[in-house]
């Protein structure tokens, strides 16, 4: 038998103290009871002697000192999951909203989480071709990798993370050739019955506190394209009270964990946008009154976004795997923020998008000598994407941040005061931008393609120019 | 012993009452699982302990019972190549109890209690020994003699030694001190906060070789040193720190992933067996310990991570070894600190860390050094300590960054704009520095050549008036400045991508050797020498720059290193070239 207790002494923003409490443990689940019947959830954020302090998940709003009843279940917030979430669309703490049926679920899971054992990983080698060159080429993703979008405000970073999960797929080695291994979306060049694939892939979004037309852009785009059929949404959005959003990652990356680790699938996981999972941190710091870190983010910060971050990853033994995309808008474009800042201390990597290059009219608008893959010397290479593909890439990094300060150069003191190598790298800049960078929408090259534009600009360069690569290579790729 | 109640659970922080006859920093069980935890402020009669374990599902009225022993690391045969968790409880072994994921209160062993282990002593009966004094060995991996040593703090004469097959807890030998005759296992512990002693400390005379050429030529550490590697994520300190793990010239390696990210343990882990130490042929796991305490995993056993593996490192240190620990990252466990210190509701200093930060990153550095050992043969005693710093926004006014530069002798300044530009290491080669040219200048004139310092310091000049130059260029550009001066921009640019650049996962180029580090410099150099000499008698600076030998200088760092000879067919081809552009 549950106790109830009608003993709330104070609501304060998100917290809810309960008094006179008996046997409440640290993280359990609460629920409220309110008046007319419905009931919202929080968990326990401390316990002192008698007294429970309380974080809700959902609104505050209509809770009463008086009336509301509150119930400690003893055990932490847990979701249902079973594989019909497969093609369902629920919000932000795992309920459908998509009028669909409550699915029966095969096993509850606690949203927490344990961390993996780092004995227990694998490490992450298996290159994935999102089609987008600047990616692939220069910052490339491999599965169980956590990479993320750094973005700001009215930049394409919604279009560029629906189209990585529309476009992601893994080559396959079939005998000395790699080929495109049909993943989700491509419906149609699936012509044989999916089953004959031993790879399994599933889309987990998870979305925090975006509006309505930006959340309506990927539902469309996955149903537009089906890969609806292998994602599984969870939606908060911006008018949903903000203190769900500190389930909602939680949420979407045990049904991963699910589909990853126990049904061998590979899964993307998509959290958008991650900044406003961390406003909603720092709303309930604010409220316990905690000494804040910088810029009003909890001290913790870190360890609560590594706690998200590091449930990516590959297991020994286990087929499955998560890819973490999460997307984050960075205030004022400013990379040293607390959010984009500690992110970057925790994933493998970042992708960076630049407002100088969407003015341009520059899709998908990466910045690739900021943005960064950690694994992607593990990734690349003969056998996985193409023997010159480290080389070729380091070799275009460097000359196109040669080419940036050339540019530079010139601005200050015009043209004429370039020497002939300046010209040629910023000429091989300019194409760099115009042919590598920028692409369509729904342009999906493969990495064959990405190295081939590669060499023809390294090709505007004088040879003895092209350190970082083997001469073997330069013979064997560039051509002329 | 009486039982404490637990009162408040606040995250990793536990306050409990009725703790009277406990002691600071004793090690508790607590709740009714019995996690792990650590008392870390006694009041009157309530205790704050900070738990090592995630804290879900206690609650107040639960008890807390006291071990009466401090925080504290097994020592002893079975620690080489095994991997860690902050608190010394051993990964695979938890990994076979309960599968992939960590979960709560488990108990293990840091030390197989099963394993034989044989043990070979190296003195007799009936000899005088003291605290630190050689016991015998145990051959733990081909590459380490696992020397067993007498506790610290026993006297007496070896009654009994025996040799053979023991497990870590079986007696080994008899000693009889002034309290009677007792058993000496090959086990020993020893806590974690309590820097091991030492007889004497002595001042860093020679280098931790490394192959990183900008560190070896430019910013090295002496043996027995303290450096810090502070930078913005991307710029590469995890790459450096693998790599000093991989190639620095130390018998043993202690690495220690503190708040990092779980894939890099996984590399380490996967790599290491597979590297060859290129001294020995063996595999580097052999001579490695790792402490992984992933950034996920409870924030208190963080904090606990350091001292864990410093004391390993100590202990190691103690039997004669060169032991070289690398801490990444330690403004991760300065977090953890700060973390605490926020839940213990403590007056905060800087930027919410607590006041006493700076006294203890200065307590955790000080335990580097060259010592002579305990025990009676004064056996030399290396402990090398290398420390990542994660600056917020790689801003280096950062108080976890100040702290450690007042401490540490060597500074490489990591910066992202360099990594942007595929320049690795991201060293800043301006504003880096290094304290410990002087003391290893002996070593360096006698070891390696006479003219280093000479030549160490003609190419920073270099470096340092392409900085200069940069700036006038900048404003008036290049055709303002003399031949001689663009000759000094294209030897530092030299110097920059052929010399300072190496590519960590090129098989030649990853390690290069002093003797090898030595000659490209010098290549450089005798190349800047001959041709200003040249320009001065006429020669164009085109024609100079053009000369083809500059192509074999940008190659010459996959010249392998038993084919130095190389170098002289360069110099003479070098001379010859220049020679050949005539001039008066």
């Amino acid at each position: 038998m549950i106790k109830e207790y009608l003993t709330i002494e104070e609501i304060a923003g998100p917290l809810v103290l309960v008094g006179e409490v008996e046997g409440v443990k640290y993280e359990e689940l609460v629920e409220l009871e309110m008046p007319g019947g419905e009931v919202r959830r929080g968990r326990v954020l401390e316990c002192r002697g008698d007294k429970a302090l309380v974080q809700l998940f959902e609104s505050a709003t209509g809770i009463n000192i008086q009336q509301t009843r509150v119930r400690f279940l003893g055990k932490g917030l847990e979701i249902g999951v079973s594989m019909d979430m497969l093609g369902r669309i629920f919000d932000g703490l795992g309920h459908p909203i998509d009028k669909g049926p409550n699915i029966i679920p095969e096993k509850r899971l606690n949203i927490a989480g344990n961390p993996i054992n780092p004995y227990a990983r694998d490490y992450p080698l298996e290159f994935i071709q999102t089609g987008i060159s600047s990616i692939d080429g220069l910052n490339t993703l491999v599965r169980g990798q956590k990479l993320p979008i750094f973005s700001g405000f009215g930049l394409p970073h919604i279009e560029l993370a629906a189209q990585i999960a529309r476009q992601a797929t893994v080559l396959q080695k079939v005998g000395a050739d790699l080929c495109v291994c049909s993943d989700k979306q491509e419906t149609e060049d699936r012509t044989s019955d999916p089953e004959s694939s031993s790879e399994k892939f599933a889309v987990v979004f998870g979305a925090m506190g975006i509006t309505f037309e930006d959340a309506n852009y990927f539902i469309t785009d996955f149903k537009r394209t089906g890969a609806i059929e292998r994602a599984v949404l969870f939606m908060n959005l911006a008018d949903d009270p903000a203190i769900e959003r500190i389930a909602t990652p939680r949420v979407a990356l045990t049904a991963a964990e699910y589909l990853a680790f126990e049904q061998g699938m590979h899964v993307l996981v998509i959290l958008i946008d991650m900044t406003n999972y961390c406003e909603a941190l720092r709303e309930i710091s604010a409220a316990r009154k905690e000494v804040p870190g910088r810029r009003g983010y909890p001290g913790y910060l870190y360890t609560d976004l590594s706690t998200l971050y590091e449930r990516a990853g590959r297991i020994k033994g286990k087929n499955g795997s998560i890819t973490l995309i999460p997307v984050l808008s960075m205030p004022e474009d400013d990379k040293t923020h607390p959010i984009p800042d500690l992110t970057g201390y925790i994933t493998e990597g970042q992708i960076i998008l630049d407002r100088n290059l969407y003015r341009k009219g520059c899709y998908p608008s990466i910045n690739v000598l900021p943005s960064l893959s950690r694994l992607r010397d593990k990734g690349v290479g003969a056998g996985k994407t193409r023997e010159d593909h480290a080389g070729l890439a380091n070799q275009l990094f460097a000359a196109y941040a040669r080419g940036k300060q050339a540019e530079e150069l010139k601005v200050i003191l015009g043209e004429t005061a370039l020497s002939d190598a300046d010209k040629a790298f910023l000429r091989f800049s300019t194409g760099f931008e115009d042919r590598f960078v920028t692409q369509g929408i729904n342009e999906n090259r493969t990495i064959t393609e990405t190295l081939n534009i590669g060499w023809e600009l390294l090709r505007l360069l004088p040879r003895q120019e092209l350190k970082r690569v083997k001469d073997e290579y330069i013979d064997k790729y560039m051509g002329n | 012993m009486k039982q404490g109640i637990i009162t408040k659970v606040s995250g990793p922080l536990v306050v409990a009452q009725d703790m009277a006859e406990a002691r600071m920093a004793d090690v508790v069980r607590v709740g009714n699982i019995g996690l792990i935890g650590e008392i870390i402020e006694i009041r009157e009669q309530d205790a704050s302990i900070q738990v090592y374990e995630e804290t879900g599902g206690i609650g107040p009225g639960e008890p807390v019972t006291t071990t009466g022993e401090p925080l504290s690391v097994e020592l002893g045969p079975g620690l080489l190549a095994s991997i860690y968790d902050g608190i010394q409880r051993p990964l695979d072994v938890i990994w076979t109890l309960v599968g992939d994921y960590i979960t709560r209160g488990i108990r293990t062993n840091a030390l197989n209690r099963e394993k034989k282990w044989a043990f070979v002593p190296t003195i007799k009966n009936g000899a005088m020994v003291t605290g630190g004094d050689i016991l015998g060995f145990v051959q733990e991996t081909e590459l380490i003699k696992h020397q067993i040593m007498v506790p610290l703090g026993l006297d007496g004469e070896v009654v009994e030694i025996y040799a053979g097959e023991f497990t870590v807890i079986e007696p080994i030998c008899k000693i009889r001190t002034k309290d009677g005759v007792g058993d000496i296992t090959m086990m020993q512990k020893w806590p974690v906060r309590k820097p091991r002693p030492y007889k004497e400390k002595l001042v860093p005379n020679m280098p931790l070789i490394t192959g990183q050429r900008v560190i070896d030529t430019f910013f090295p550490i002496g043996k027995g040193g303290t450096a810090c590697a502070p930078g913005p994520f991307g710029a590469g300190k995890t790459v450096i720190q693998h790599q000093l793990a991989k190639w620095a010239d130390a018998e043993i390696i202690i690495f220690i992933g503190c708040g990092e990210r779980g894939n890099e343990m996984t590399d380490v882990l996967l790599e290491f067996p597979e590297l060859i130490d290129p001294k020995s042929g063996k595999p580097l796991m052999d001579r490695t310990i790792l402490i992984a305490n992933t950034s996920n995993m409870p924030v208190t056993a963080r904090e606990a991570s350091i001292y864990t593996g410093i004391t390993i490192a100590e202990y190691f240190r103690d039997m004669g070894y060169s032991v070289a620990l690398m801490a990444d990252s330690t403004s991760r466990w300065a977090e953890a600190l700060r973390e605490m210190s926020g839940r213990l509701e403590e007056m905060p200093g800087e930027e919410g860390y607590p006041a006493y930060l700076a006294s203890r990153i200065a307590g955790f550095y000080e335990r580097a050094g060259r010592v002579i050992c305990c025990g009676s043969d004064e056996r030399e005693g290396i402990l090398s300590v290398i420390g990542a710093v994660s600056p917020p926004g790689g801003d280096l006014n950062d108080p976890v960054v100040q702290s450690t530069l007042k401490v540490v002798k060597v500074f490489w300044s990591l910066e992202d704009w360099l990594a942007y530009e595929r320049h690795f290491p991201a060293i800043n080669w301006l504003t880096s520095y290094s304290l410990y040219h002087e003391k290893i200048e002996e070593f360096m004139t006698q070891k390696i050549t006479a003219d280093w310092t000479e030549i160490r310091q003609n190419a920073m000049n270099l470096l340092q008036r392409e900085g200069e130059l940069k700036e006038i260029v900048r404003l008036v550009g290049m055709d303002a400045i003399s031949n001689e001066d663009r000759l000094i921009l294209e030897t530092a640019r030299t110097i920059r991508e052929d010399f300072l650049h190496q590519n960590a996962f090129d098989a030649i180029d990853a390690y290069t050797s002093f003797a090898k580090q030595y000659q490209m410099l010098m290549i450089i150099l005798d190349f800047h020498k001959i041709a200003s000499s040249a320009l001065k008698k006429g020669a164009k600076i085109d024609d100079v720059l053009n000369l083809p030998c500059r192509q074999e200088i940008v190659r010459m760092r996959n010249i392998p290193e038993d084919q130095l000879a190389g170098f002289d067919g360069i110099r003479e081809r070098m001379i010859e070239q220049i020679k050949g552009l005539g001039g008066k």
